[in-house]
C-alpha cells in the first residue's frame, strides 16, 4: 500500500466522519435553530404552567415561533414567570394571549400564542398580559365529580 | 519470586499474601501503565512532526475499521427502531421513535459499542503487532539504531486510534439514525415529519452530541493507551502477544464500560 493511497484513504474517512458530525449536529440536533437564531424576548405570568419544562415550544397557529428560555417563581404575586425568545419575524399584537397547551393526552406541554387584534404590537420584553394557565387534570376530574354530585343533590 | 517459595502460599496467611501480591503487582502495572502514558505524551509531537507514520496507523485502525462500525451501526439503528416501535405503539407515542433511537445512539451506544469494536478490531491488532515486533527484537533493534520505539511505534498508534475513535462513533450513530429511518418510516410507516421534527425537538447539540463525542475521545484515548501498552509490555514469547491480544480487549472493554459509567454521572445526572 503506498503513501498516497494511504493519503487519500484516510481523508475519506476524515471527512466521512466530519460529514457524520455535520449530520448530527444538523439533521438530528438541530443545531442552526438553537442559540444564536435572532430573536426577541416575552414574559408570560401563569397560576399554573404544569409541566412546562424549558426549552418547550412556543407554538402559534401550531407552528414553532419560539422556545420557553427561562421560568421562575413570582413570591409577590405567587405566579410563575415565564420567559420566551421569539424568533425574529414572528410579531403578536399587545391583546395576544398565551395559554399553556399539550399535545395530545401524554404529548409534550408547550406554550401556544393565539393573537388578537390590537394595532399595537409586542416588542422586546414586553408581558403578555391575558394568560391561561394549564388544565391540570386531577383538578378538572375534582370539578367533574362536585358538578355530579350537586346535580345528583338537586334531584 | 524465588522468595514466594520459602514462604507456604497455604493457610489463611496464604490467601492474605496471594491477594497481596496480586494487589502489588496490579498497582505496579497501573503505575507503569501511568508512566508509560506520560511518556507517550512527550513523544507525540513526533508523531505529528512525521505525520506519514500517524496517517498511515489511521489507515490501519480507522479506515479499515469501517466496514464494521458501519455495519453494526446501520444493524443497531434497525433493531432499536424495531424494538422501540414496538413498545411505543402501546402507548401511542411511535412519533417519538427518532427521539429513542437519537438519544440512545448520540448519548450512549455510538460511543460505546464503536469503543467495543474499536477495541476488538484495532486495539488488538495494535497490541499484536508492537507485541510481535518485542518478540522479535525489533524494538531492541530501533534503540540499536538510536531511534526511540516510542516515538516511531507507539505515538502514531496511540494517536491514530485517538483521532480514529471520535469519527467512528459518529459514523456508527448517523448509519444507526439511517437505519432507524430506514425501519421506522420507510418499514414501519411512521410519519417521517414526525420522526426528524420529533428528534431535532430533542436532541440538544451541546447536551448529547457534544457530550456523546466527549465520550468517545475518552474511549479513544483509554482503547489506544491500553493497546499500545499491552503490546510494549507483553512478554516476548508467542504465549506472551496472545495473552497481552486478549487482555487488551477484555481490560478496554471494561474500562469503556466502567468509563462510559462514570461520564454518564457527570453528565447527564440531574440535567433536565
Amino acid at each position: 500500500m503506498n503513501r498516497s493511497t494511504i493519503d487519500l484513504w484516510v481523508g475519506i474517512f476524515v471527512m466521512l466522519g466530519i460529514g457524520a458530525i455535520l449530520f448530527l449536529a444538523l439533521k438530528v440536533g438541530n443545531l442552526v435553530s438553537v442559540g444564536s437564531t435572532p430573536g426577541y424576548r416575552l414574559e408570560a405570568n401563569f397560576d399554573n404552567i404544569g409541566g412546562l419544562k424549558l426549552r418547550a415550544p412556543v407554538k402559534a397557529a401550531g407552528v414553532v415561533v419560539g422556545r420557553v428560555e427561562a421560568i421562575h417563581f413570582d413570591p409577590k404575586n405567587y405566579q410563575a414567570v415565564v420567559m420566551m425568545k421569539i424568533n425574529e419575524g414572528s410579531e403578536f399584537t399587545a391583546d395576544t394571549i398565551a395559554s399553556i397547551l399539550t399535545s395530545g393526552l401524554l404529548g409534550e406541554v408547550y406554550v401556544g400564542l393565539d393573537a388578537g387584534g390590537d394595532t399595537k404590537m409586542l416588542t422586546d420584553g414586553s408581558v403578555i398580559k391575558k394568560t391561561q394557565s394549564a388544565v391540570v387534570l386531577e383538578k378538572l376530574i375534582g370539578q367533574f365529580l362536585f358538578d355530579k354530585a350537586a346535580s345528583g343533590a338537586s334531584k | 519470586m524465588s522468595e514466594s517459595g520459602d514462604v507456604a502460599d497455604s493457610g489463611l496467611a496464604g490467601v492474605f499474601r496471594r491477594v497481596g501480591r496480586a494487589a502489588l503487582e496490579w498497582l505496579t502495572r497501573l503505575g507503569y501503565a501511568a508512566r508509560f502514558f506520560v511518556m507517550v505524551a512527550r513523544e507525540s509531537p513526533s508523531a505529528f512532526r512525521r505525520l506519514h507514520l500517524t496517517l498511515r496507523e489511521i489507515y490501519f485502525s480507522g479506515v479499515l475499521s469501517l466496514i464494521i462500525i458501519l455495519i453494526s451501526g446501520l444493524f443497531v439503528g434497525m433493531v432499536l427502531a424495531l424494538q422501540g416501535y414496538d413498545v411505543l405503539q402501546r402507548y401511542g407515542a411511535d412519533q417519538s421513535l427518532g427521539v429513542l433511537v437519537a438519544l440512545s445512539l448520540v448519548r450512549e451506544l455510538g460511543p460505546v459499542v464503536a469503543g467495543l469494536l474499536f477495541a476488538s478490531r484495532a486495539g488488538s491488532a495494535i497490541t499484536a503487532e508492537i507485541g510481535l515486533m518485542k518478540a522479535t527484537e525489533q524494538l531492541s533493534a530501533m534503540e540499536m539504531m538510536a531511534v526511540d520505539p516510542i516515538a516511531r511505534v507507539v505515538a502514531p498508534r496511540f494517536w491514530g486510534g485517538v483521532v480514529s475513535m471520535p469519527l467512528l462513533a459518529a459514523l456508527f450513530s448517523t448509519l444507526g439514525v439511517f437505519g432507524a429511518y430506514l425501519v421506522g418510516v420507510r418499514l414501519l410507516g411512521i410519519d417521517a415529519g414526525a420522526f426528524w421534527g420529533n428528534m431535532q425537538a430533542a436532541v440538544d447539540f451541546r447536551h448529547d452530541i457534544l457530550n456523546g463525542i466527549i465520550k468517545s475521545v475518552a474511549f479513544g484515548v483509554a482503547v489506544s493507551l491500553i493497546a499500545v501498552f499491552e503490546g510494549y509490555d507483553a512478554k516476548p514469547t508467542a504465549e506472551g502477544v496472545s495473552s497481552a491480544t486478549t487482555k487488551t480487549v477484555v481490560y478496554s472493554s471494561l474500562t469503556i464500560l466502567a468509563l462510559d459509567f462514570v461520564l454518564t454521572v457527570f453528565m447527564f445526572r440531574g440535567v433536565r
